[in-house]
C-alpha cells in the first residue's frame, strides 16, 4: 500500500476517478469549493468531465444526466445548496439513476436533510459518514459501488474537516465486487429496434412493452430499499464491551469523542463510544444490542440533536438517552465552534455521568 | 373555416387510398392520448421524419419534459429519459458529455422551457453545448388547463389571465428564439409553426438543419414550434391555426434565425 500525503478534497477526487467516475458538476460553495477545483483541475486530464455550472440544480441533473448515459457521476455542495437538488436527487431515486453527491457540511450540519431528505415520494439516501480523509476516500468508493448496485443516489457527508484536512492516504481503486451491468443506461443505439428504452420515475414503458407505472415503479422502489436497510447499515464501536456508558456519535466529531473516551477509561470509567457510519441507514439493531447493559447512553453532536430521533428509536429504553453537545460555529459559520473540542466533550461527559450517579444514589 | 366537398358527378374509377401511412417511421402506435386540434402531433410527427430521414434514429436520445406532450416519449422507437419541470438542457448535457457521439435533444413546452426552465435552456446555449432543443410554443400550460406562461401574448386569455394578457398586471412575453439568437454560443436558430401544409414542410427542415449543426459538432441548435391548443385557448377549436397566423406570428415571427453551417 502506497499512502500519499493530501488533502482531503485531493483525496476524494482521486479516489473518485480511481474508480472509474468520470463526470463532476457543481457550483462554487464553502467548504464543497476545494472538491469542484480539484475535480475541475483533474477531471479534463484523466478523460472525464467536470462541468462549472450555473447552480445547484443545474448540477445535479447534469449529473443526473450522465449518469443516465452510463457514466460513473458526481455532484456536491453544502447543505445550503444541496438543499436546491432535492427535488432531483428525490427523482433520480424514483427513476433509478445512480451518483454519488458530496456534502461538504457547514457549520450547521445537514443530518436531518441527508437522513430525510427534502424531495418526494418513498424514496431514501444512502449516507456515509466518514470521521476523517482516510475513510472519505474508503466512502467515496464505497458510494459508487453501492449507487450502482441499487440504482439509487447516494451522499458522502463531509465537512471542512474532511475537505480540508491533509492526511497520508492511498487512494487506489479498492475492490467491492461486481456491480449489475447497466442494462437500463441510454445510448441510443437502440433507436428504430423496437429495444429503446425509456427512464422514466413512473416508468410508464414503451407503447406495446409498458412499464411498471407509479404504482408498481414506486412500490419497486420502497422495497428496494427496505431490502437496503436490511443489510446496508455500518457502525463502528470503541471501547465499548462492558460499557456502563454508551457515547453515540458520527462523522467528525468521533475522533473527540473517542479520544475522551480513552481518557475517561484510563481513568477508570466504564465508557465506551458508537459511531453510525451510516447514517442512513441507520444502524439501528447494532445500537440497540450495544446499548442494551448500559445504564445511560449519551448522544454528543455540534448541533441541536439532528441524530437524536435516530438514537431514541433505537434505544430499547428510550429514557436512558441524553442529548449532550449543542449548536456550536465559528465566527464564519463555516466550521464547528468550541463544542468540537476535547476539554468540552470531557466536560460534558463527566457533568452527565455526575448527575446519573447522583439521581442512581 | 369550412371545408368545400370536392364537385364530382361520378365515383373514382379506383378506390382512393392514404397517401402515407397515418404512422411515420419510430412511431410504435398510430393512436396518441392529445387533443382534436393540438399542434403537438403534428410537430412530432415531423421530428420522427427528420430522425429517421437522416439516419440518426440509432443515434438519437430525447430528453422530455413535462407537459402534454411528455407521453409520447413512450410512442417513439427512441431512447429516451423524462425529466424534471425545466431541467432538460441540464440533463441532455450530461448526456451529451459522456455520449458524445449521440444526437441529443430536448424536447419542451414553453412552460417548460420558456417558464420553469429559462435558466437551463440559455446557459446551454451559452456554453456551445452541442445538443438541439425543441420548444413546442402554444403559449399557455396545456396540460393543467391553460394558465399563463413565459410566452403567453399580450391580449390572450388565460384561466390566469381572465381579460387577456396586459402588460401593467402580465408583464410581456418572451420571445425565446430571438434571445438565444443573440447569444454567441447558439449555432442554430429557427422558429417555425404547424398550422398550414406550408410551416409544416418548413419546421421540418429547420429540424433537420437544427440536427444537421449537432451532427458538424457546431454548437447550439435550437428550433421553436408554434403549436395550437385547442382547449388552452379561449377561442373555437377549427380557428387555431388562424389563431397562430394571425396573433402568435406577430409575436413570434416564423423565420431561421441563424445558421452557422450557411
Amino acid at each position: 500500500m502506497a499512502t500519499t500525503l493530501m488533502q482531503g478534497a485531493d483525496a476524494i477526487t482521486e479516489a473518485a476517478i480511481n474508480v472509474g467516475c468520470r463526470f463532476f458538476s457543481g457550483y462554487p460553495m464553502l467548504p464543497f469549493t476545494p472538491l469542484l477545483e480539484s475535480m475541475a483541475k483533474q477531471m479534463g486530464k484523466r478523460g472525464g468531465v467536470c462541468m462549472n455550472a450555473s447552480s445547484e440544480i443545474e448540477a445535479v441533473n447534469m449529473a443526473l444526466g450522465a449518469a443516465a448515459g452510463g457514466a460513473r457521476a458526481g455532484t456536491g455542495s453544502c447543505g445550503q445548496g444541496i438543499a436546491l437538488m432535492q427535488e432531483a436527487i428525490a427523482e433520480a431515486a424514483m427513476n433509478e439513476v445512480p451518483f454519488v453527491v458530496f456534502n461538504m457540511a457547514r457549520g450547521q450540519q445537514d443530518y436531518f436533510q441527508c437522513t430525510r431528505g427534502g424531495g418526494w415520494g418513498d424514496y431514501r439516501t444512502i449516507t456515509l459518514a466518514p470521521k476523517d480523509v482516510i475513510e472519505a476516500v474508503e466512502h467515496t468508493q464505497l458510494l459508487f459501488h453501492l449507487a450502482d448496485t441499487y440504482r439509487a443516489p447516494v451522499i458522502l457527508y463531509g465537512d471542512y474537516l474532511v475537505a480540508d484536512t491533509f492526511m497520508s492516504v492511498d487512494p487506489a481503486a479498492q475492490d467491492f465486487g461486481p456491480v449489475p451491468d447497466k442494462d437500463w443506461a441510454l445510448d441510443g443505439t437502440r433507436g428504430g429496434t423496437g429495444a429503446s428504452r425509456l427512464i422514466w420515475s413512473w416508468d410508464i414503458g414503451k407503447s406495446g412493452r409498458p412499464g411498471l407505472q407509479p404504482d408498481g415503479q414506486w412500490k419497486k422502489v420502497a422495497d428496494k430499499f427496505d431490502a437496503v436497510a436490511a443489510t446496508e447499515a455500518r457502525h463502528e464501536t470503541f471501547m465499548a464491551d462492558d460499557a456502563r456508558y454508551l457515547v453515540v456519535s458520527w462523522g467528525t466529531t468521533s475522533p473527540f469523542v473517542d479520544y475522551v473516551v480513552e481518557e475517561l477509561r484510563a481513568d477508570g470509567v466504564a465508557i465506551g463510544a458508537f459511531r453510525p457510519i451510516t447514517l442512513w441507514p441507520f444502524p439501528e439493531d447494532a445500537l440497540r444490542a450495544a446499548t442494551e447493559d448500559a445504564e445511560a447512553v449519551f448522544t454528543y453532536e455540534i448541533n441541536a440533536g439532528q441524530m437524536l430521533d435516530d438514537v431514541r428509536l433505537s434505544v430499547t429504553d428510550r429514557h436512558k438517552v441524553k442529548a449532550l453537545g449543542g449548536v456550536s460555529v465559528d465566527y464564519s459559520g463555516m466550521r464547528q465552534g468550541e463544542l468540537l473540542s476535547v476539554g468540552a466533550i470531557r466536560s460534558a461527559l463527566t457533568a452527565a455521568i455526575a448527575a446519573h450517579e447522583a439521581a442512581r444514589s | 373555416m369550412t371545408l368545400t366537398p370536392l364537385a364530382t358527378d361520378h365515383p373514382p374509377e379506383v378506390a382512393s387510398e392514404k397517401v402515407a401511412p397515418f404512422a411515420p417511421p419510430l412511431q410504435l402506435t398510430e393512436e396518441h392520448h392529445l387533443c382534436p386540434g393540438c399542434g403537438h402531433p403534428v410537430a412530432w410527427r415531423l421530428l420522427m421524419e427528420v430522425l429517421s430521414e437522416l439516419g440518426i434514429e440509432n443515434r438519437a436520445i430525447e430528453v422530455v419534459g413535462h407537459g402534454c406532450y411528455t407521453g409520447i416519449a413512450a410512442m417513439a422507437d427512441i431512447d429516451a429519459i423524462q425529466v424534471l419541470h425545466g431541467r432538460a438542457p441540464a440533463v441532455a448535457t450530461g448526456l451529451k458529455r459522456v455520449q458524445p457521439e449521440a444526437v441529443v435533444m430536448t424536447v419542451q413546452g414553453d412552460g417548460d422551457m420558456a417558464t420553469e426552465g429559462l435558466h437551463e435552456i440559455l446557459h446551454a446555449a451559452a456554453r456551445g453545448e452541442n445538443i438541439t432543443a425543441i420548444m413546442l410554443n402554444n403559449g399557455v400550460f396545456g396540460d393543467t388547463g391553460g394558465q399563463m406562461t413565459a410566452t403567453t401574448v399580450l391580449g390572450q386569455r388565460t384561466k390566469t389571465s381572465l381579460e387577456g394578457r396586459e402588460p401593467a398586471n402580465h408583464g410581456f412575453p418572451i420571445p425565446l428564439a430571438d434571445l438565444i439568437g443573440t447569444i454567441e454560443g447558439a449555432a442554430y436558430v429557427a422558429r417555425g409553426a404547424v398550422n398550414n401544409a406550408g410551416s409544416i414542410a418548413q419546421t421540418k427542415k429547420f429540424l433537420a438543419r437544427a440536427f444537421e449543426t449537432q451532427m458538424a459538432r457546431a454548437g447550439f441548435s435550437f428550433v421553436e414550434v408554434l403549436t395550437m391548443c385547442p382547449t388552452g385557448w379561449i377561442i373555437p377549436t377549427a380557428s387555431g391555426p388562424d389563431y397562430v397566423a394571425g396573433t402568435f406570428e406577430k409575436t413570434f415571427p416564423v423565420r431561421q434565425i441563424k445558421s452557422a453551417l450557411g
